[in-house]
């Protein structure tokens, strides 16, 4: 009933033309349809499923297929302090990026505007980090930032670091990795915003007596939070889940285990794919629920 | 309401101003003295150096050299903020992640005047947009965004409110309307109004004085009646309004009178009425004060008659009529007939003579742009 009383308000556009392009739009969809189900849902599932299957060791190991939510409980008590770090790191990292972002973004992006050779020479320079494997970058500072290097001796010279102390396999050299990696993620979305920020607005505002820093407040800032939001999103996700900088084989030491470090462990090492995979899938729910949050509480809907 | 919005507007000097550009002088030695409480219209083709002006004004530009006082006191050295002058912008520049009435706030916000809300909403009813308080500049219609302006503009009660070509986007109409209610606030307020446009009509009909500016200079300045009835310069005489300008070697000059020969006719100019009174010289008279005859008239010597001619156009445009005029060795006149219904039925190819009184006629000091190399 209820359904026949909505239909009946538009008896006549369900025919003719809309008809015909609504399957093509669905002829068009459905490649994108089956490769989303294909490599997005069935995994999912698959992901979730493997989540709660009973591991058994008895009499060799082996997995049932269960409900065991206990998994779940598993993981939060015995990998607290990786989740937490994990999500320490991510926001100072990100935190950090978008402090060194922002000035550069808005130089490119604003500064030098009128000089489109320079500008986009800038943005060449932004992203020609990923002309090289970011494996082999990490290690390249791995090696650059190992004890007895002229770096290391100049920082230990200066007595940041204690003369006993190695500056791989701390937290902060994990940060340093995990900012250095994403900073582009952070820097390209920003540079977009900022590159069509009007600058009329920023006239007006200090024609109507706002100072520079007022300025910058009430209206770069406000204007350009599709950009901060994008790229926060952009850099936080990926680093929240991040495996290679943590780990002991580049930046990282079994202090600073994050998320990823774990559930590579669990799964290639030890053969916990239970908990590997529970681990994810919560990784997955806390970023949807910080995400949600942020977004919402940003209220830039009618800006993005 | 008003009388609240009451204040007195400030003088507004520039000496010896100068601004280059890369490549390009903007503004060459301009010196500008603005009464308090004027409506003061700069006019001009694009590229003259008008906007660069208001901006220097504003702070938004410095000055290559020169001065800029408000009020006597010497703001050159003021950023914007600084400044108490507000500018409405040709692209309005409201902010869109406020609402219409953040908006108007701002200014007092900055300030931290009391009651800035109130305020602003009362600068709103003003402009009778009260009611749209709560949207977004996106959802305004031109018209609207620019009252916006305008209010976010006038709350501040600015010693000078600086007009950046504001009615440029409008349509015709709304324009019309908006140069009323634009002239109705600012004797309201009583403010000093500092207004950029290259639109003549918007000039001459809102300002008390305007200055005519043509290349990084002001070629002239004055009321509006008195710069079209006597345009001293080629450029002015043709940016505001229409003139049939004449040159010639002055043929003969009395006491009261100049006058040029052109083409075998004699066009005289009242010696006060004329910038030079030796050499080669041009001089002028607007179409509207030209009549045509279609046979030889019989005229005194306070006339000029030149003709016969041909008419080789006739433009319709529904107050007047405009015939362009062909005159062996003249060249092209034109001449405007009011459209009251009793003009004499003229058709294209119809030989007619022009005439105009001398005391219609004005002297010019420079030539004509080209009119130097036809010796």
């Amino acid at each position: 009933m209820a359904f026949a009383a909505f239909s009946s308000n538009t008896p006549n556009k369900n025919s003719g033309q809309p008809v015909k392009s609504g399957k093509i739009v669905l002829a068009l969809l459905l490649p994108g349809l089956i490769y989303l189900a294909m490599f997005f849902f069935i995994p999912l599932v698959a992901l979730i499923q493997t989540s709660l299957v009973k591991r058994v060791s008895t009499p060799s190991v082996h997995f049932d297929p269960a409900w065991n939510w206990q998994n779940y409980a598993d993981v939060i008590s015995r990998y607290w302090p990786q989740i937490t770090r994990s999500f320490g790191y991510a926001f100072v990292a990100t935190l950090v990026a978008l402090l060194i972002s922002y000035p550069l973004a808005y130089f490119i992006g604003v500064k030098v505007r009128h000089r489109p050779v320079l500008q986009r020479l800038m943005v060449t320079l932004v992203i020609a980090p990923f002309f090289i494997s970011f494996l082999l970058r990490t290690i390249a500072w791995k090696q650059l930032l190992a004890d007895h290097t002229p770096i290391m001796e100049f920082v230990h010279q200066i007595g940041w670091l204690q003369p006993s102390q190695s500056f791989i396999g701390s937290g902060p050299a994990v940060v340093f990795g995990l900012i250095y990696n994403f900073i582009p993620f952070m820097t390209l979305p920003l540079y977009t915003t900022l590159e069509r920020l009007d600058v009329r607005f920023l006239e007006a505002g200090s024609d109507l007596y706002a100072s520079p820093s007022k300025v910058f407040r009430k209206i770069t800032l406000p204007l350009s939070m599709p950009g901060i939001i994008s790229g926060t999103l952009l850099t936080f996700i990926p680093i929240a889940g991040d495996y290679v900088n943590a780990s002991q084989d580049f930046l990282g030491s079994e202090k600073t285990s994050m998320i990823g470090t774990m559930v590579v462990q669990d799964q290639l090492v030890t053969n916990n794919p239970q908990t590997a995979t529970a681990l994810s899938v919560l990784l997955m729910g806390m970023i949807l629920v910080l995400v949600t949050i942020y977004v919402r509480r940003a209220g830039t809907e009618e800006l993005l | 309401m008003a009388t609240q919005l009451k204040v007195t507007g400030a003088d507004l000097e520039l000496i010896d101003v100068r601004k280059d550009f890369p490549g390009f002088t903007a503004l060459d030695d301009m010196d500008l003295h603005i009464p308090a409480g004027q409506f003061f219209a700069l006019l001009g083709p694009s590229g003259c150096g008008k906007t660069t002006t208001l901006r220097i004004v504003a702070g938004l530009e410095t000055p290559t050299q020169g001065q800029v006082l408000i009020g006597g006191q010497d703001v050159t050295s003021m950023k914007p903020h600084e400044r108490p002058v507000n500018t409405v912008f040709q692209s309005y520049a409201l902010f869109p992640h406020m609402t219409i009435l953040e908006n108007v706030a701002f200014g007092l916000r900055q300030r931290k005047i009391d009651d800035p809300v109130a305020k602003a909403q009362e600068a709103l009813d003003l402009v009778e947009l009260g009611h749209i308080a709560a949207r977004r500049p996106q959802q305004l219609s031109g018209g609207q965004q620019q009252r916006v302006a305008l209010a976010r503009a006038l709350v501040n009660r600015p010693s000078l409110l600086l007009l950046d070509e504001p009615l440029g986007a409008l349509d015709l109409k709304l324009r019309r309307q908006m140069q009323i209610e634009l002239k109705a606030i600012q004797m309201e307020v009583g403010l000093t109004f500092l207004h950029v446009t290259h639109d003549q009509e918007e000039a001459m009909d809102m300002a008390d004085t305007v200055a005519v500016m043509n290349k990084g200079r002001i070629e002239q300045m004055g009321a509006p009646e008195a710069l079209y009835d006597r345009p001293k310069t080629a450029f002015v005489s043709k940016f505001l309004g229409q003139s049939n300008l004449f040159v010639g070697k002055v043929s003969d000059s009395n006491d009261s009178s100049v006058s040029i020969e052109v083409g075998g006719y004699k066009v005289t100019v009242d010696k006060k009425r004329a910038e030079k009174h030796t050499g080669k010289i041009a001089i002028g008279v607007r179409p509207e004060k030209a009549t045509f005859h279609t046979s030889k008239p019989n005229l005194s010597s306070d006339h000029v008659m030149i003709g016969e001619g041909e008419i080789i156009d006739i433009r319709f445009t529904g107050v007047s009529n405009q015939y362009l005029i062909e005159i062996p060795n003249v060249g092209e006149v034109t001449v405007f007939a009011q459209n009251i219904g009793k003009s004499p039925v003229i058709e294209l190819g119809a030989k007619v003579w022009v005439s105009w009184k001398v005391e219609h006629s004005f002297g010019l000091a420079d030539l004509p742009d080209g009119s130097e190399e036809q010796d």
